[in-house]
């Protein structure tokens, strides 16, 4: 039984289905990533989870409370971070988070919070002038001042600077350590595999894949051997010569149905070294995080859409000039 | 620090940091009814003394700038800035939202009528009042937020901004505020008695005067103002 649990959630927007029978669960203690492009449903489930929107159907539990029916005792317990905003824009960091101190029973203290966010230093800087980091980690300070057992961050290093999201990776690491279970979404691969100890793959508002960030990486590890040479190679030849079928998924980009061992990787470098052919790269068992995302969430007909793009840009350029 | 006593006191002290609200709530009422009660270029009515219509107009010229435009220009922004939508993730809980900001309203409103009072009183303000002008500017308030809470609830911060000027001015005018509603021509003066500023001036006038009434139907309009305007905003007001 997790801290929080989403079952076969489906949440719609009159015709649009932002979230269509998705299912997780997230222990005590646990990091999940909900990772996605944008307006794959994320935020859609967050919001569900924190009582904003209104399931159409299935179930949302947070420590096992209804996030609307039960909302009273729900956000005595849990923290959260909004996509964007949520800060009176006049406001200054020390006096928010002693405002937000004073909703909870047992708050952190405000000045050693302000501290541990590396705001120690802005007390007389309202909201409205701070960068977009500075911002973000406010938010944060405001989610954690309640001494949260829940947190939901969306999209905590959206658009902030390399220092600030350490610092905020770091927030959430340190969060785990103390036992708080933390629900974060992200469109940022590198942001999921390094701060989650799970990662839900989200897309179009279904799940596609969940794992640790291993398991996805090494399920993916089909039998198979991907490589780049030059395009429009002999892949019969290929395929006769490592017994194995050989298929040229882009130009210049290759695939072979053949175990990654280190056999039938030395032959398939023999054969283009017989044929005097250069390997671009190569790549066999691990994936990369980011060869399971895109291949998950695969964008069909990109390639047509930058063409038509590349196109009419082309007129627009050839009628400004005549014009 | 109580929640409700720290977001009472958020709610003030952002107020009172923006220079414009300041002038709106203060400046302005101050201004005019020096301005007017010592330059004797406004239009007197019935009046002997423009003062005798000028305090009472400017106290509901006073309640206008906090109940409504104050409200629905600091509302509107906080939830165009999320504000809103993140308090509800908080254990403060709308009521408690709500009565900090009544609670905000009633401190800026005794703020402004006292130091209206000691003004008009060095102007040469005959003092006298009854209990009814206590009860018009409650009523005032409760109309004046409504209409604030029904533009903020519905319109972006700017829109909201020009709205709440826009509407301001236009019922300063026709409000009998700075010039008594007998000098408007008689078309005009029968709109501008079914507004809430108009009804309200006609209270305190009738309140703040001896020897004069409130004409029933200014307590009607008011009345009316103080339920129809908050229950529009309840119903329509969006809190994302």
């Amino acid at each position: 039984m997790g801290l929080i649990e989403v079952d076969e959630l489906v949440v719609r927007y009159g015709r649009v289905t932002a979230v269509d029978h998705v299912s997780f669960s997230v222990a005590a203690g646990e990091v999940l990533a909900l990772l996605g492009p944008n307006g794959a449903g994320k935020t859609t489930t967050i919001e569900t989870l924190e009582g904003f929107r209104r399931p159409s159907s299935g179930r949302a539990r947070v420590l096992g409370l209804d996030p609307i029916a039960d909302h009273a005792a729900l956000v005595r317990r849990v923290g959260a971070m909004l996509q964007s905003g949520g800060v009176y824009p006049g406001i200054h960091p020390r006096e928010v988070v002693r405002l937000f101190a004073s909703y909870y029973d047992d708050a952190e203290d405000p000045d050693a919070l302000l501290e541990r966010v590396g705001l120690g230093h802005r007390r007389a800087t309202t909201w409205r002038q701070m960068s977009g980091g500075e911002q973000q980690r406010l938010s944060l300070a405001l989610a954690l001042v309640g001494k949260p057992e829940v947190v939901f961050l969306d999209e905590p290093t959206a658009g902030i600077d390399v220092a600030g999201r350490h610092l905020i990776r770091e927030l959430i690491r340190e969060q785990r350590q103390l036992g708080v279970t933390v629900l974060v979404t992200t469109h940022d691969l590198e942001e999921a595999e390094r701060v989650a100890d799970r990662i839900v793959i989200i897309d179009r508002g279904e799940i596609v894949a969940s794992g640790t960030p291993a398991e996805l990486m090494s399920s993916s590890a089909h039998d198979e051997i991907r490589f780049g040479a030059p395009p429009h190679l002999d892949t019969a030849g290929l395929g006769r010569a490592l017994n194995a079928f050989v298929d040229e998924i882009s130009p210049g980009e290759y695939e072979v149905a053949t175990p990654p061992t280190p056999a039938n990787v030395a032959a398939l470098t023999a054969w283009l070294a017989e044929h005097e052919l250069p390997l671009a790269d190569l790549r066999a068992g691990r994936q990369r995080l980011e060869d399971v995302f895109l291949r998950l969430t695969a964008v069909t007909g990109e390639y047509p859409t930058v063409t038509i793009d590349h196109d009419r840009r082309g007129g627009h350029r050839r009628r400004s000039r005549s014009g | 620090m109580s929640s409700l006593r720290a977001q009472t006191r958020t709610e003030l002290v952002l107020t009172l940091r923006r220079g414009e609200s300041l002038l709106l709530i203060l400046g302005i009422p101050l201004l005019l009814l020096a301005f007017f009660s010592t330059v004797d270029i406004l239009p007197k009515g019935d009046f002997d003394d423009p003062i005798d219509f000028l305090f009472p107009g400017i106290v509901a010229l006073a309640v206008m700038s906090t109940g409504m435009v104050q409200l629905a220009i600091g509302t509107a922004f906080e939830r165009q800035y999320g504000v809103l939508k993140r308090l509800g993730i908080t254990p403060l809980g709308r009521p408690r939202l709500l009565t900090a900001k009544t609670l905000s309203i009633v401190a800026i409103e005794v703020v402004q009528i006292v130091l209206l009072l000691v003004l008009a009183l060095a102007l040469g303000w005959d003092e006298y009042v009854q209990i009814g002008a206590f009860i018009g500017v409650v009523l005032g308030t409760i109309a004046f937020a409504g209409l604030g809470l029904l533009m903020a609830g519905q319109l972006k911060g700017e829109v909201t901004l020009a709205a709440a000027n826009g509407l301001y001015l236009v019922l300063l005018l026709l409000g009998g505020m700075v010039i008594p509603l007998s000098e408007l021509p008689t078309g005009l003066r029968r709109i501008a008695e079914l507004l809430p500023s108009g009804a309200l001036t006609q209270v305190l006038v009738g309140t703040l005067n001896a020897g004069r009434t409130v004409p029933v139907h200014a307590w009607v309009v008011l009345l009316a103002w103080a339920a129809f305007a908050p229950l529009a905003a309840a119903k329509t007001f969006r809190w994302e």
